[in-house]
C-alpha cells in the first residue's frame, strides 16, 4: 500500500508539473485546474498548521495544562481575537489596537537591529586601509569596494545638483549600482534554472527513471 | 503569451523550447564542466573542517519544497561534511516546512551514517514562530524556547543538549534561507547581538542581498550561493552530489541566455540602424 501511494504521489507530482507548465504555451484549463488546486490546498495546510503547530502548542496546550505560569499568554490571545473583530464591520475599528501595537513593536525592534546590522556594521567593514591587502587582486577589490560604497551613496545625495565634480562621482555611482543590477539579475537567473533543473531532475529521474535521481 | 508578435520579434515560446532541451539534454549525457570553487564557499568548508569533533553547531532550516532544488544540495552537503567530522547537529527551523527539509536530509544521510543517533548525535528540535523575537528569546534561553523536540521528548531527556542553554554553548550556526525569517535575522541576532559565529547557504535570488554581510566584521563567516555554492561544496568534500550534476545544466542553460541577450541586442541595433537610415 504504502508503495503505491509513492507511485501515485510521483504521478500526480509529474502530471501538476506538466500541468503547470503547459502555461508556457498558453493559459488552458489544465493550467487553472492546477493553479487553483494549489490554492486551495495551500489555503487548506496553512490553516490545519496555523492550529496544530502554533495556537495549541503555543496558547491552548500552556493554558489548559497550568494556566498559573501562563496567564500572561491570554494577552496576546485577547489581541488575536481583537484582531478577528475586524471581519464584522460594526467592529472593524477595535482590531487597530493590535495592528498599532504590532506596528510600535516591530519598529522598535527592526529599528535598533537594522541600524547596528545594516548601518553601523556595515560602514564599520567599509572603513578599511584599501592598500593593506596581500595581493594586488585584494587591493582592488577593496579600492572597488571603498569607492563603491562612497560614490553609490553620493548618487542617492539629492539636495546639490549633479553637476560638476559632484555629477562625475555620482555618475560613477551610477555605473557601480548598474554592475550590482547585472549581478542581481545573473543571480536571479541561476535561482530560476535551478528551479527547472529541480523539476527536470525529479521528471527525468524519479518519474521516469532515465537518470538517477 | 496573447500580445501581438511583430516580425522582428521571436515568440518567446521558442525561448522556453531551447531552455528545456538545453537543461534536459546535460542532465541526460553528463558533460562535466570543470566547477572553480569560490573564497566564500571556501571559508564555510573550512569553518566545519576546523571545528573539533564533538562541538555542537545548528544548523537551521529556513526554507520549504519550493527552495529545494537550491538549498537542499548544500544542506545534505553541510550535514554530511559534519557528521562525517563527528560534529553534533542540533536542527531549528524559523519555517514550518523547515522541519520536513531537515527530516528529509537526514533521512538520505542515514544510511552512510549508521552510526549517528537521534538524540545523541543529531536533534530535530521542529519549527517554532516568531521569527526574530523568537531568536533574541533563544539567545537568552534556548530552553525556553524549545522545552522539547519534535517529537515531544522533553529536551532534559536528550543527551545532545546537556549544557545547552543559549547561544555561548554553541560553535557555530549555519542557516539555510530562502528569505524572512532566515539568514538576515540570524546575523542581527546571534552575530551582531550575542557575536556567534553565523554562516550560511541562500538562494540565489537572495544572494546579493546577503552577500554584503560577508566582510570585514564576519557579520557572515562566508556564504553558499544558489545551486552553484551547493555544487562547491560538494567539489571541497569531494562527494559530488545532485548540485554537481545540476551544474552542467545551469551552465548550458547560462550560455542559451547569453545566447539570446547577444542576439536580442544585435536586432536591436541593426532596427536602429535601418530606421535611422530610412529617416
Amino acid at each position: 500500500m504504502e508503495h503505491f501511494f509513492s507511485v501515485l504521489g510521483i504521478w500526480l507530482g509529474a502530471l501538476f508539473t506538466f500541468a503547470i507548465f503547459s502555461f508556457l504555451y498558453k493559459d488552458n484549463p489544465f493550467y487553472k485546474v492546477a493553479e487553483q488546486i494549489f490554492v486551495g490546498l495551500s489555503a487548506g495546510y496553512w490553516f490545519v498548521y496555523t492550529i496544530f503547530f502554533i495556537l495549541i502548542p503555543n496558547l491552548f496546550d500552556p493554558i489548559s495544562q497550568d494556566i498559573g505560569a501562563n496567564w500572561i499568554k491570554l494577552f496576546p490571545a485577547a489581541l488575536g481575537i481583537m484582531m478577528l473583530m475586524r471581519l464584522i464591520p460594526k467592529t472593524e475599528w477595535v482590531s487597530r489596537f493590535p495592528i498599532a501595537l504590532i506596528i510600535g513593536t516591530t519598529s522598535g525592534i527592526f529599528f535598533l537591529r537594522y541600524l547596528k546590522s545594516d548601518v553601523i556594521n556595515q560602514l564599520t567593514a567599509t572603513m578599511i586601509n584599501p592598500f593593506a591587502g596581500s595581493d594586488p587582486v585584494t587591493i582592488i577589490g577593496q579600492l572597488m569596494l571603498v569607492i563603491g560604497t562612497i560614490t553609490g551613496v553620493i548618487y542617492f545625495y539629492f539636495s546639490k545638483k549633479h553637476e560638476g565634480a559632484f555629477g562625475v562621482t555620482a555618475k560613477i555611482g551610477i555605473y557601480f549600482l548598474m554592475i550590482s543590477f547585472g549581478a542581481a539579475f545573473g543571480y536571479t537567473a541561476m535561482a530560476r534554472i535551478s528551479l527547472l533543473i529541480g523539476r527536470l531532475q525529479f521528471l527525468l529521474g524519479d518519474w521516469l527513471g532515465i537518470i538517477s535521481p | 503569451m496573447t500580445e501581438k508578435i511583430t516580425r522582428k520579434q521571436i515568440d518567446r515560446r521558442w525561448i522556453f523550447l531551447f531552455m528545456f532541451i538545453g537543461v534536459a539534454l546535460p542532465l541526460i549525457f553528463t558533460i562535466g564542466f570543470p566547477i572553480e570553487t569560490s573564497e566564500n564557499s571556501e571559508i564555510v568548508y573550512d569553518l566545519i573542517d576546523n571545528t573539533p569533533s564533538g562541538s555542537k553547531v545548528i544548523l537551521s532550516f529556513d526554507y520549504d519544497p519550493a527552495s529545494m532544488p537550491e538549498l537542499h544540495p548544500m544542506a545534505e552537503a553541510v550535514m554530511r561534511h559534519c557528521f562525517r567530522k563527528k560534529i553534533k547537529v542540533i536542527v531549528t527551523a524559523l519555517w514550518p516546512m523547515g522541519v520536513q527539509m531537515a527530516e528529509d536530509t537526514f533521512s538520505q544521510l542515514k544510511a552512510d551514517f549508521p552510526d549517528v543517533s537521534y538524540g545523541r548525535d543529531y536533534v530535530n528540535m521542529g519549527f517554532k514562530a516568531g521569527g526574530i523575537v523568537t531568536l533574541q528569546a533563544m539567545g537568552k534561553n534556548f530552553r525556553e524556547v524549545f522545552p522539547k523536540d519534535m517529537n515531544g521528548t522533553p529536551i532534559d531527556e536528550l543527551p545532545i543538549m546537556d549544557g545547552i542553554n543559549n547561544f555561548n554553548n554553541i560553535n557555530f550556526i549555519l542557516a539555510f534561507s530562502a528569505g524572512d525569517p532566515g539568514i538576515k535575522q540570524w546575523v542581527q541576532i546571534a552575530h551582531d547581538t550575542y557575536g556567534i559565529t553565523v554562516s550560511g547557504g541562500v538562494t540565489g535570488v537572495s544572494a546579493p542581498a546577503v552577500i554584503p554581510y560577508v566582510n570585514e566584521q564576519k557579520q557572515l563567516t562566508g556564504l553558499l550561493a544558489g545551486l552553484k555554492g551547493a555544487a562547491e561544496y560538494e567539489r571541497l568534500t569531494k562527494e559530488p552530489g545532485s548540485a554537481t550534476k545540476g551544474m552542467d545544466a545551469q551552465s548550458i542553460a547560462h550560455m542559451i541566455i547569453i545566447l539570446f541577450i547577444a542576439i536580442g541586442n544585435i536586432n536591436y541595433w541593426r532596427n536602429k540602424a535601418k530606421e535611422k537610415r530610412g529617416a
